[in-house]
């Protein structure tokens, strides 16, 4: 060592590296920076990233969107709606099903004629499939395969994630099939939950241990099968002859700007809707539509084959009922077998 | 057998460190230094830098003014409790981030203990930046305090004492004879909490709503980026983590020229 | 003057650390004795606990004997390339939890150069341990062996004592205190780790999910007293082993020579 001077000349100059190196950082970002009146705050559950970011570049597009930056937080729909209700900044929510909405219409903060329109506050819709390794080298083909043994199923946590009760609802309504079996149905969801390997804590996470090599079959959401494929994921899926219409919400909060409702309606509108079907989203009535040229999809000029059999939540008695029914944390079905198992 | 043990703990060091972080470098610069630099130069990253430089520089100074008080307190005095004081002090350091976050939001947060009194007072601690400049400053709470005590230890009272006896007031006499005593550790002190602070991830997790661009520091951007798919994605994230592997390996540096005494 | 100061940092202490550590052990039980105990004995509670304790003790030890011997290598040998030791080192200290998950995954992932695929293991989890604790002990024992007098080695030596028998007999009973009080420091950090472990562990639930991972899930799930609960049989669980490992400590030190102090900067 060459003493105090040297040992303190060295100091100054990685120091004065990492002054420098922050010192660019500010002034590159300096231009960057907007001020709040030109930037939406959104809160969406964890698959819809890419979706918004193409359609907050459309919106700003638009005239009634010039200037405008959307600025998103991305994570499991249940824990991003209490989030907001517990106060985090938002102008949109777009969460995956719309009792994660009503939660924040409970808390004061959105309107609670959010949803009186004709489409009931849907902007978004998608069907629940079964997503596996590229060539599905276990030949699942349909639900009743996935009860074998030695299947690992690999879903999300319904006490966090909206993507998760849609793939048991999915599970549970396949098996009810037409004749209502509830018992059948009960004992489906018990062999269900006993090849569930992993209960992670959104569909994004899901899909993330899924590719990593966790199980071999991931349920989730078409449009995330898609967007996977789409960008060079390898990975196929399969959309079973009776599956679940998935439908997410979005809303404005109350105390958000104008811009906010402007966007939510560039959201709905044709343009929006192209937006979200060119990310594998279906038409909100969950149809094939006349929707072509969707990339990642199995047959991306006719990206949305028609289900056999599409139940919805309405066919198990609506959102109140079967949230209670099935995911209340202490009596909820899924609690309860998750702890017989 | 001195060069087994030598070889077997290099091979360790190796296999588990180093190996590692040359296999980010690999996969960070696969497809060369432009797309690299795209990612550094895009509005998310630099917002989540400068986040974390902001939320990082409030925890290190908050830190220091907080150690540097303490060290003296605790070396200079003597009351009841000291001793449990101390041990306080180390407390954060044994404890998971994600309890730490936790913590911060059962007090803080709109169901904690001061939930009512924050909303009725329009002030948002937890899900904004409070929240996660109060969640760093725990996580590197005793780093300074630790640093500083030994040396002021070490030096001894008299020449405060003496000063103090000439009629130097307490400013003047931190100032001129406490203050540059403790230069060198404190500056070790500081390096410390200033790399710990960046690098925290945990407890901003539990803490922070991760708004790209807002609320996302450097870390959750990493974490965030991560989980997004496509190679775009991936780059971000990869970029972002060798931003700060290089801040870390600086700090490393800073810290070996720094460390007391102990460089072979 | 120092009575204001020490007024304000306490006040300062209690705000960010007493008061929040309270209200983590009272939420525990605010919903009963009963409710807190259903909340830690869930068969996921459990399975996480079990992984977490155990893989902290597994890496707690290995990185303690590890830790011993890099140390002596450092200080006791000489050779090319020493100080890039010494740095490498370092790093698991300075790096963020989240670029050492990612750091892991890039070599132990689907995608790695040796087609190892540790995700979703409990080797993962290990290994993720390891790597963060790995300087804990090393930077311990360092000052302790750096400061040691050579003479009673060498006479050991001379008198035809084996180096086994001298390291045993002398070296150990004067660093052991050191080992220990690293070995402290690491278990503590391993037991809480989180942002290292999140990304191999891929999070399977009563396999890979670790204590950090399930009290968050816990959190966002709105179950804040189970969360409590379970933090607060962590942090009964660490009290008990660091106050163990203290005891161990003190007959150490009485034992050996010298009672050192461990070198700082932990994270």
């Amino acid at each position: 060592m060459t003493g105090r001077t040297g040992r303190r000349g060295k100091v100054a100059a990685v120091a004065a590296a990492v002054a420098v190196a922050a010192g660019l950082a500010g002034c590159g970002g300096s231009s960057a920076g907007s001020d709040s009146s030109s930037t939406i705050d959104l809160v969406a559950f964890s698959v819809v990233k890419s979706a918004y970011d193409s359609l907050g570049e459309g919106f700003a597009a638009t005239l009634a969107g010039h200037g405008v930056t959307l600025k998103g937080s991305y994570g499991a729909s249940g824990a991003q709606s209490r989030a907001v209700v517990a106060g985090q900044k938002a102008d949109v929510v777009a969460l995956s099903l719309t009792p994660d909405v009503d939660d924040i219409v409970e808390a004061g903060k959105i309107d609670p004629s959010w949803n009186s329109g004709p489409d009931r506050g849907i902007v978004s819709s998608s069907v629940v499939v079964l997503a596996v390794r590229k060539g599905n080298p276990k030949h699942l083909q349909g639900w009743a395969d996935l009860v074998e043994p030695g299947i690992g199923i690999v879903t999300p946590d319904p006490g966090t994630s909206g993507g998760a009760k849609w793939n048991v609802l999915a599970a549970y309504a396949q098996a009810l099939g037409p004749a209502r079996d509830e018992a059948a149905a009960q004992a489906y969801l018990q062999s269900f939950v006993r090849n569930v390997v992993s209960w992670n804590d959104s569909a994004r996470a899901a899909t993330d241990a899924f590719l990593k090599g966790t199980g071999d079959v991931l349920i989730s959401y078409e449009n995330e099968a898609i967007a996977a494929r789409a960008a060079g994921v390898e990975l196929d899926y399969v959309v079973p002859s009776s599956t679940f219409l998935v439908q997410n919400p979005a809303a404005v909060l109350t105390d958000a700007g104008p811009a906010a409702r402007d966007f939510l309606a560039y959201v709905r509108s044709d343009a929006g809707q192209k937006v979200f079907g060119s990310k594998g989203f279906r038409p909100i009535d969950g149809s094939p539509g006349t929707v072509t040229g969707v990339e990642g999809a199995n047959d991306p000029a006719k990206p949305f084959p028609a289900v056999a059999t599409l139940s919805t939540v309405d066919d198990l008695g609506g959102w109140p009922v079967v949230d209670d029914e099935f995911f209340d944390k202490e009596n909820g079905l899924v609690a309860k077998l998750r702890n017989e198992g | 057998m001195r060069q087994v043990l030598r070889t077997i703990a290099v091979a360790y060091v190796l296999g588990l460190v180093a190996l590692p972080v040359l296999t980010v470098l690999r996969s960070t610069f696969a497809d060369g230094v432009g797309p690299v630099l795209d990612v550094l130069t895009s509005p998310d990253f630099v917002g989540a830098l400068r986040l974390s430089l902001t939320v990082a520089g409030l925890a290190v100074v908050v830190d220091t003014v907080f150690g540097v008080g303490m060290a003296v307190v605790l070396v200079r005095h003597r009351f009841p409790g000291r001793r449990l004081l101390d041990a306080v002090i180390d407390l954060p350091v044994s404890i998971s981030p994600i309890v730490v976050g936790i913590s911060l939001i059962l007090v803080y947060g709109t169901d904690g203990w001061f939930g009512p009194g924050l909303e009725a007072a329009g002030l948002q601690v937890i899900f904004a930046t409070p929240g996660m400049v109060i969640a760093t400053v725990v996580v590197s709470l005793p780093l300074v305090v630790r640093e500083v005590m030994p040396t002021l230890e070490e030096a001894g009272t008299e020449q405060d004492q003496a000063a103090q006896s000439l009629g130097a007031g307490p400013v003047a006499r931190f100032r001129r004879i406490t203050l540059p005593t403790i230069k060198w550790a404190l500056a070790y002190g500081v390096v410390l909490s200033l790399a710990r602070s960046l690098g925290e991830f945990g407890a901003v997790r539990v803490v922070s709503g991760s708004v790209a661009g807002e609320s996302q520091t450097l870390t959750l951007f990493v974490n965030d980026n991560y989980q997004e798919f496509g190679p775009d994605a991936e780059r971000a994230a990869f970029s972002a983590a060798f931003v700060l592997m290089t801040i870390a390996v600086l700090f490393i540096a800073l810290i070996a020229l720094l460390r007391p005494k102990e460089t072979t | 003057m120092a009575g204001l100061g020490l007024g304000v940092g306490v006040l300062w202490l209690s705000l960010v650390v007493l008061l929040p550590m309270a209200a983590v052990v009272v939420s525990g039980f605010e919903d009963g004795a009963g409710t807190f105990r259903a909340n830690v004995t869930t068969a996921e509670a459990l399975s996480t606990i079990r992984l977490t304790v155990g893989a902290s003790l597994l890496v707690t030890v290995v990185n303690a004997v590890a830790g011993t011997l890099i140390a002596w290598v450092l200080v006791r040998d000489r050779f090319p390339g020493q100080r890039l030791i010494e740095v490498i080192i370092d790093v698991p200290f300075a790096l963020p939890t989240i670029v050492a998950g990612l750091v892991l995954i890039s070599l132990y992932g689907p995608d790695g150069p040796f087609g190892v695929n540790l995700v979703g293991t409990r080797t993962g989890v290990v290994l993720a341990m390891l790597f963060v604790t790995l300087p804990f002990v090393v930077r311990s024992v360092q000052p302790v062996l750096m400061a040691m007098e050579r003479d009673v080695e060498e006479a050991a030596a001379s008198l035809g004592a084996s180096g086994v028998t001298t390291f045993r007999r002398i070296v150990l009973p004067t660093i052991a205190p050191a080992v220990l009080a690293g070995a402290a420091l690491a278990f503590a950090r391993a037991l809480g780790e989180f942002g290292s472990i999140i990304l191999i562990s891929a999070n399977l639930i009563g396999k890979t999910e670790v204590a950090s991972a399930y009290m968050l899930k816990l959190v966002e799930s709105d179950d804040p007293v189970a969360a409590a609960g379970v933090a607060t049989l962590l942090l009964v669980v660490a009290v008990v082993v660091l106050v163990l490992l203290d005891v161990l400590q003190r007959v150490a030190a009485r034992r050996g020579s010298t009672t050192p102090r461990p070198a700082g900067g932990a994270q």
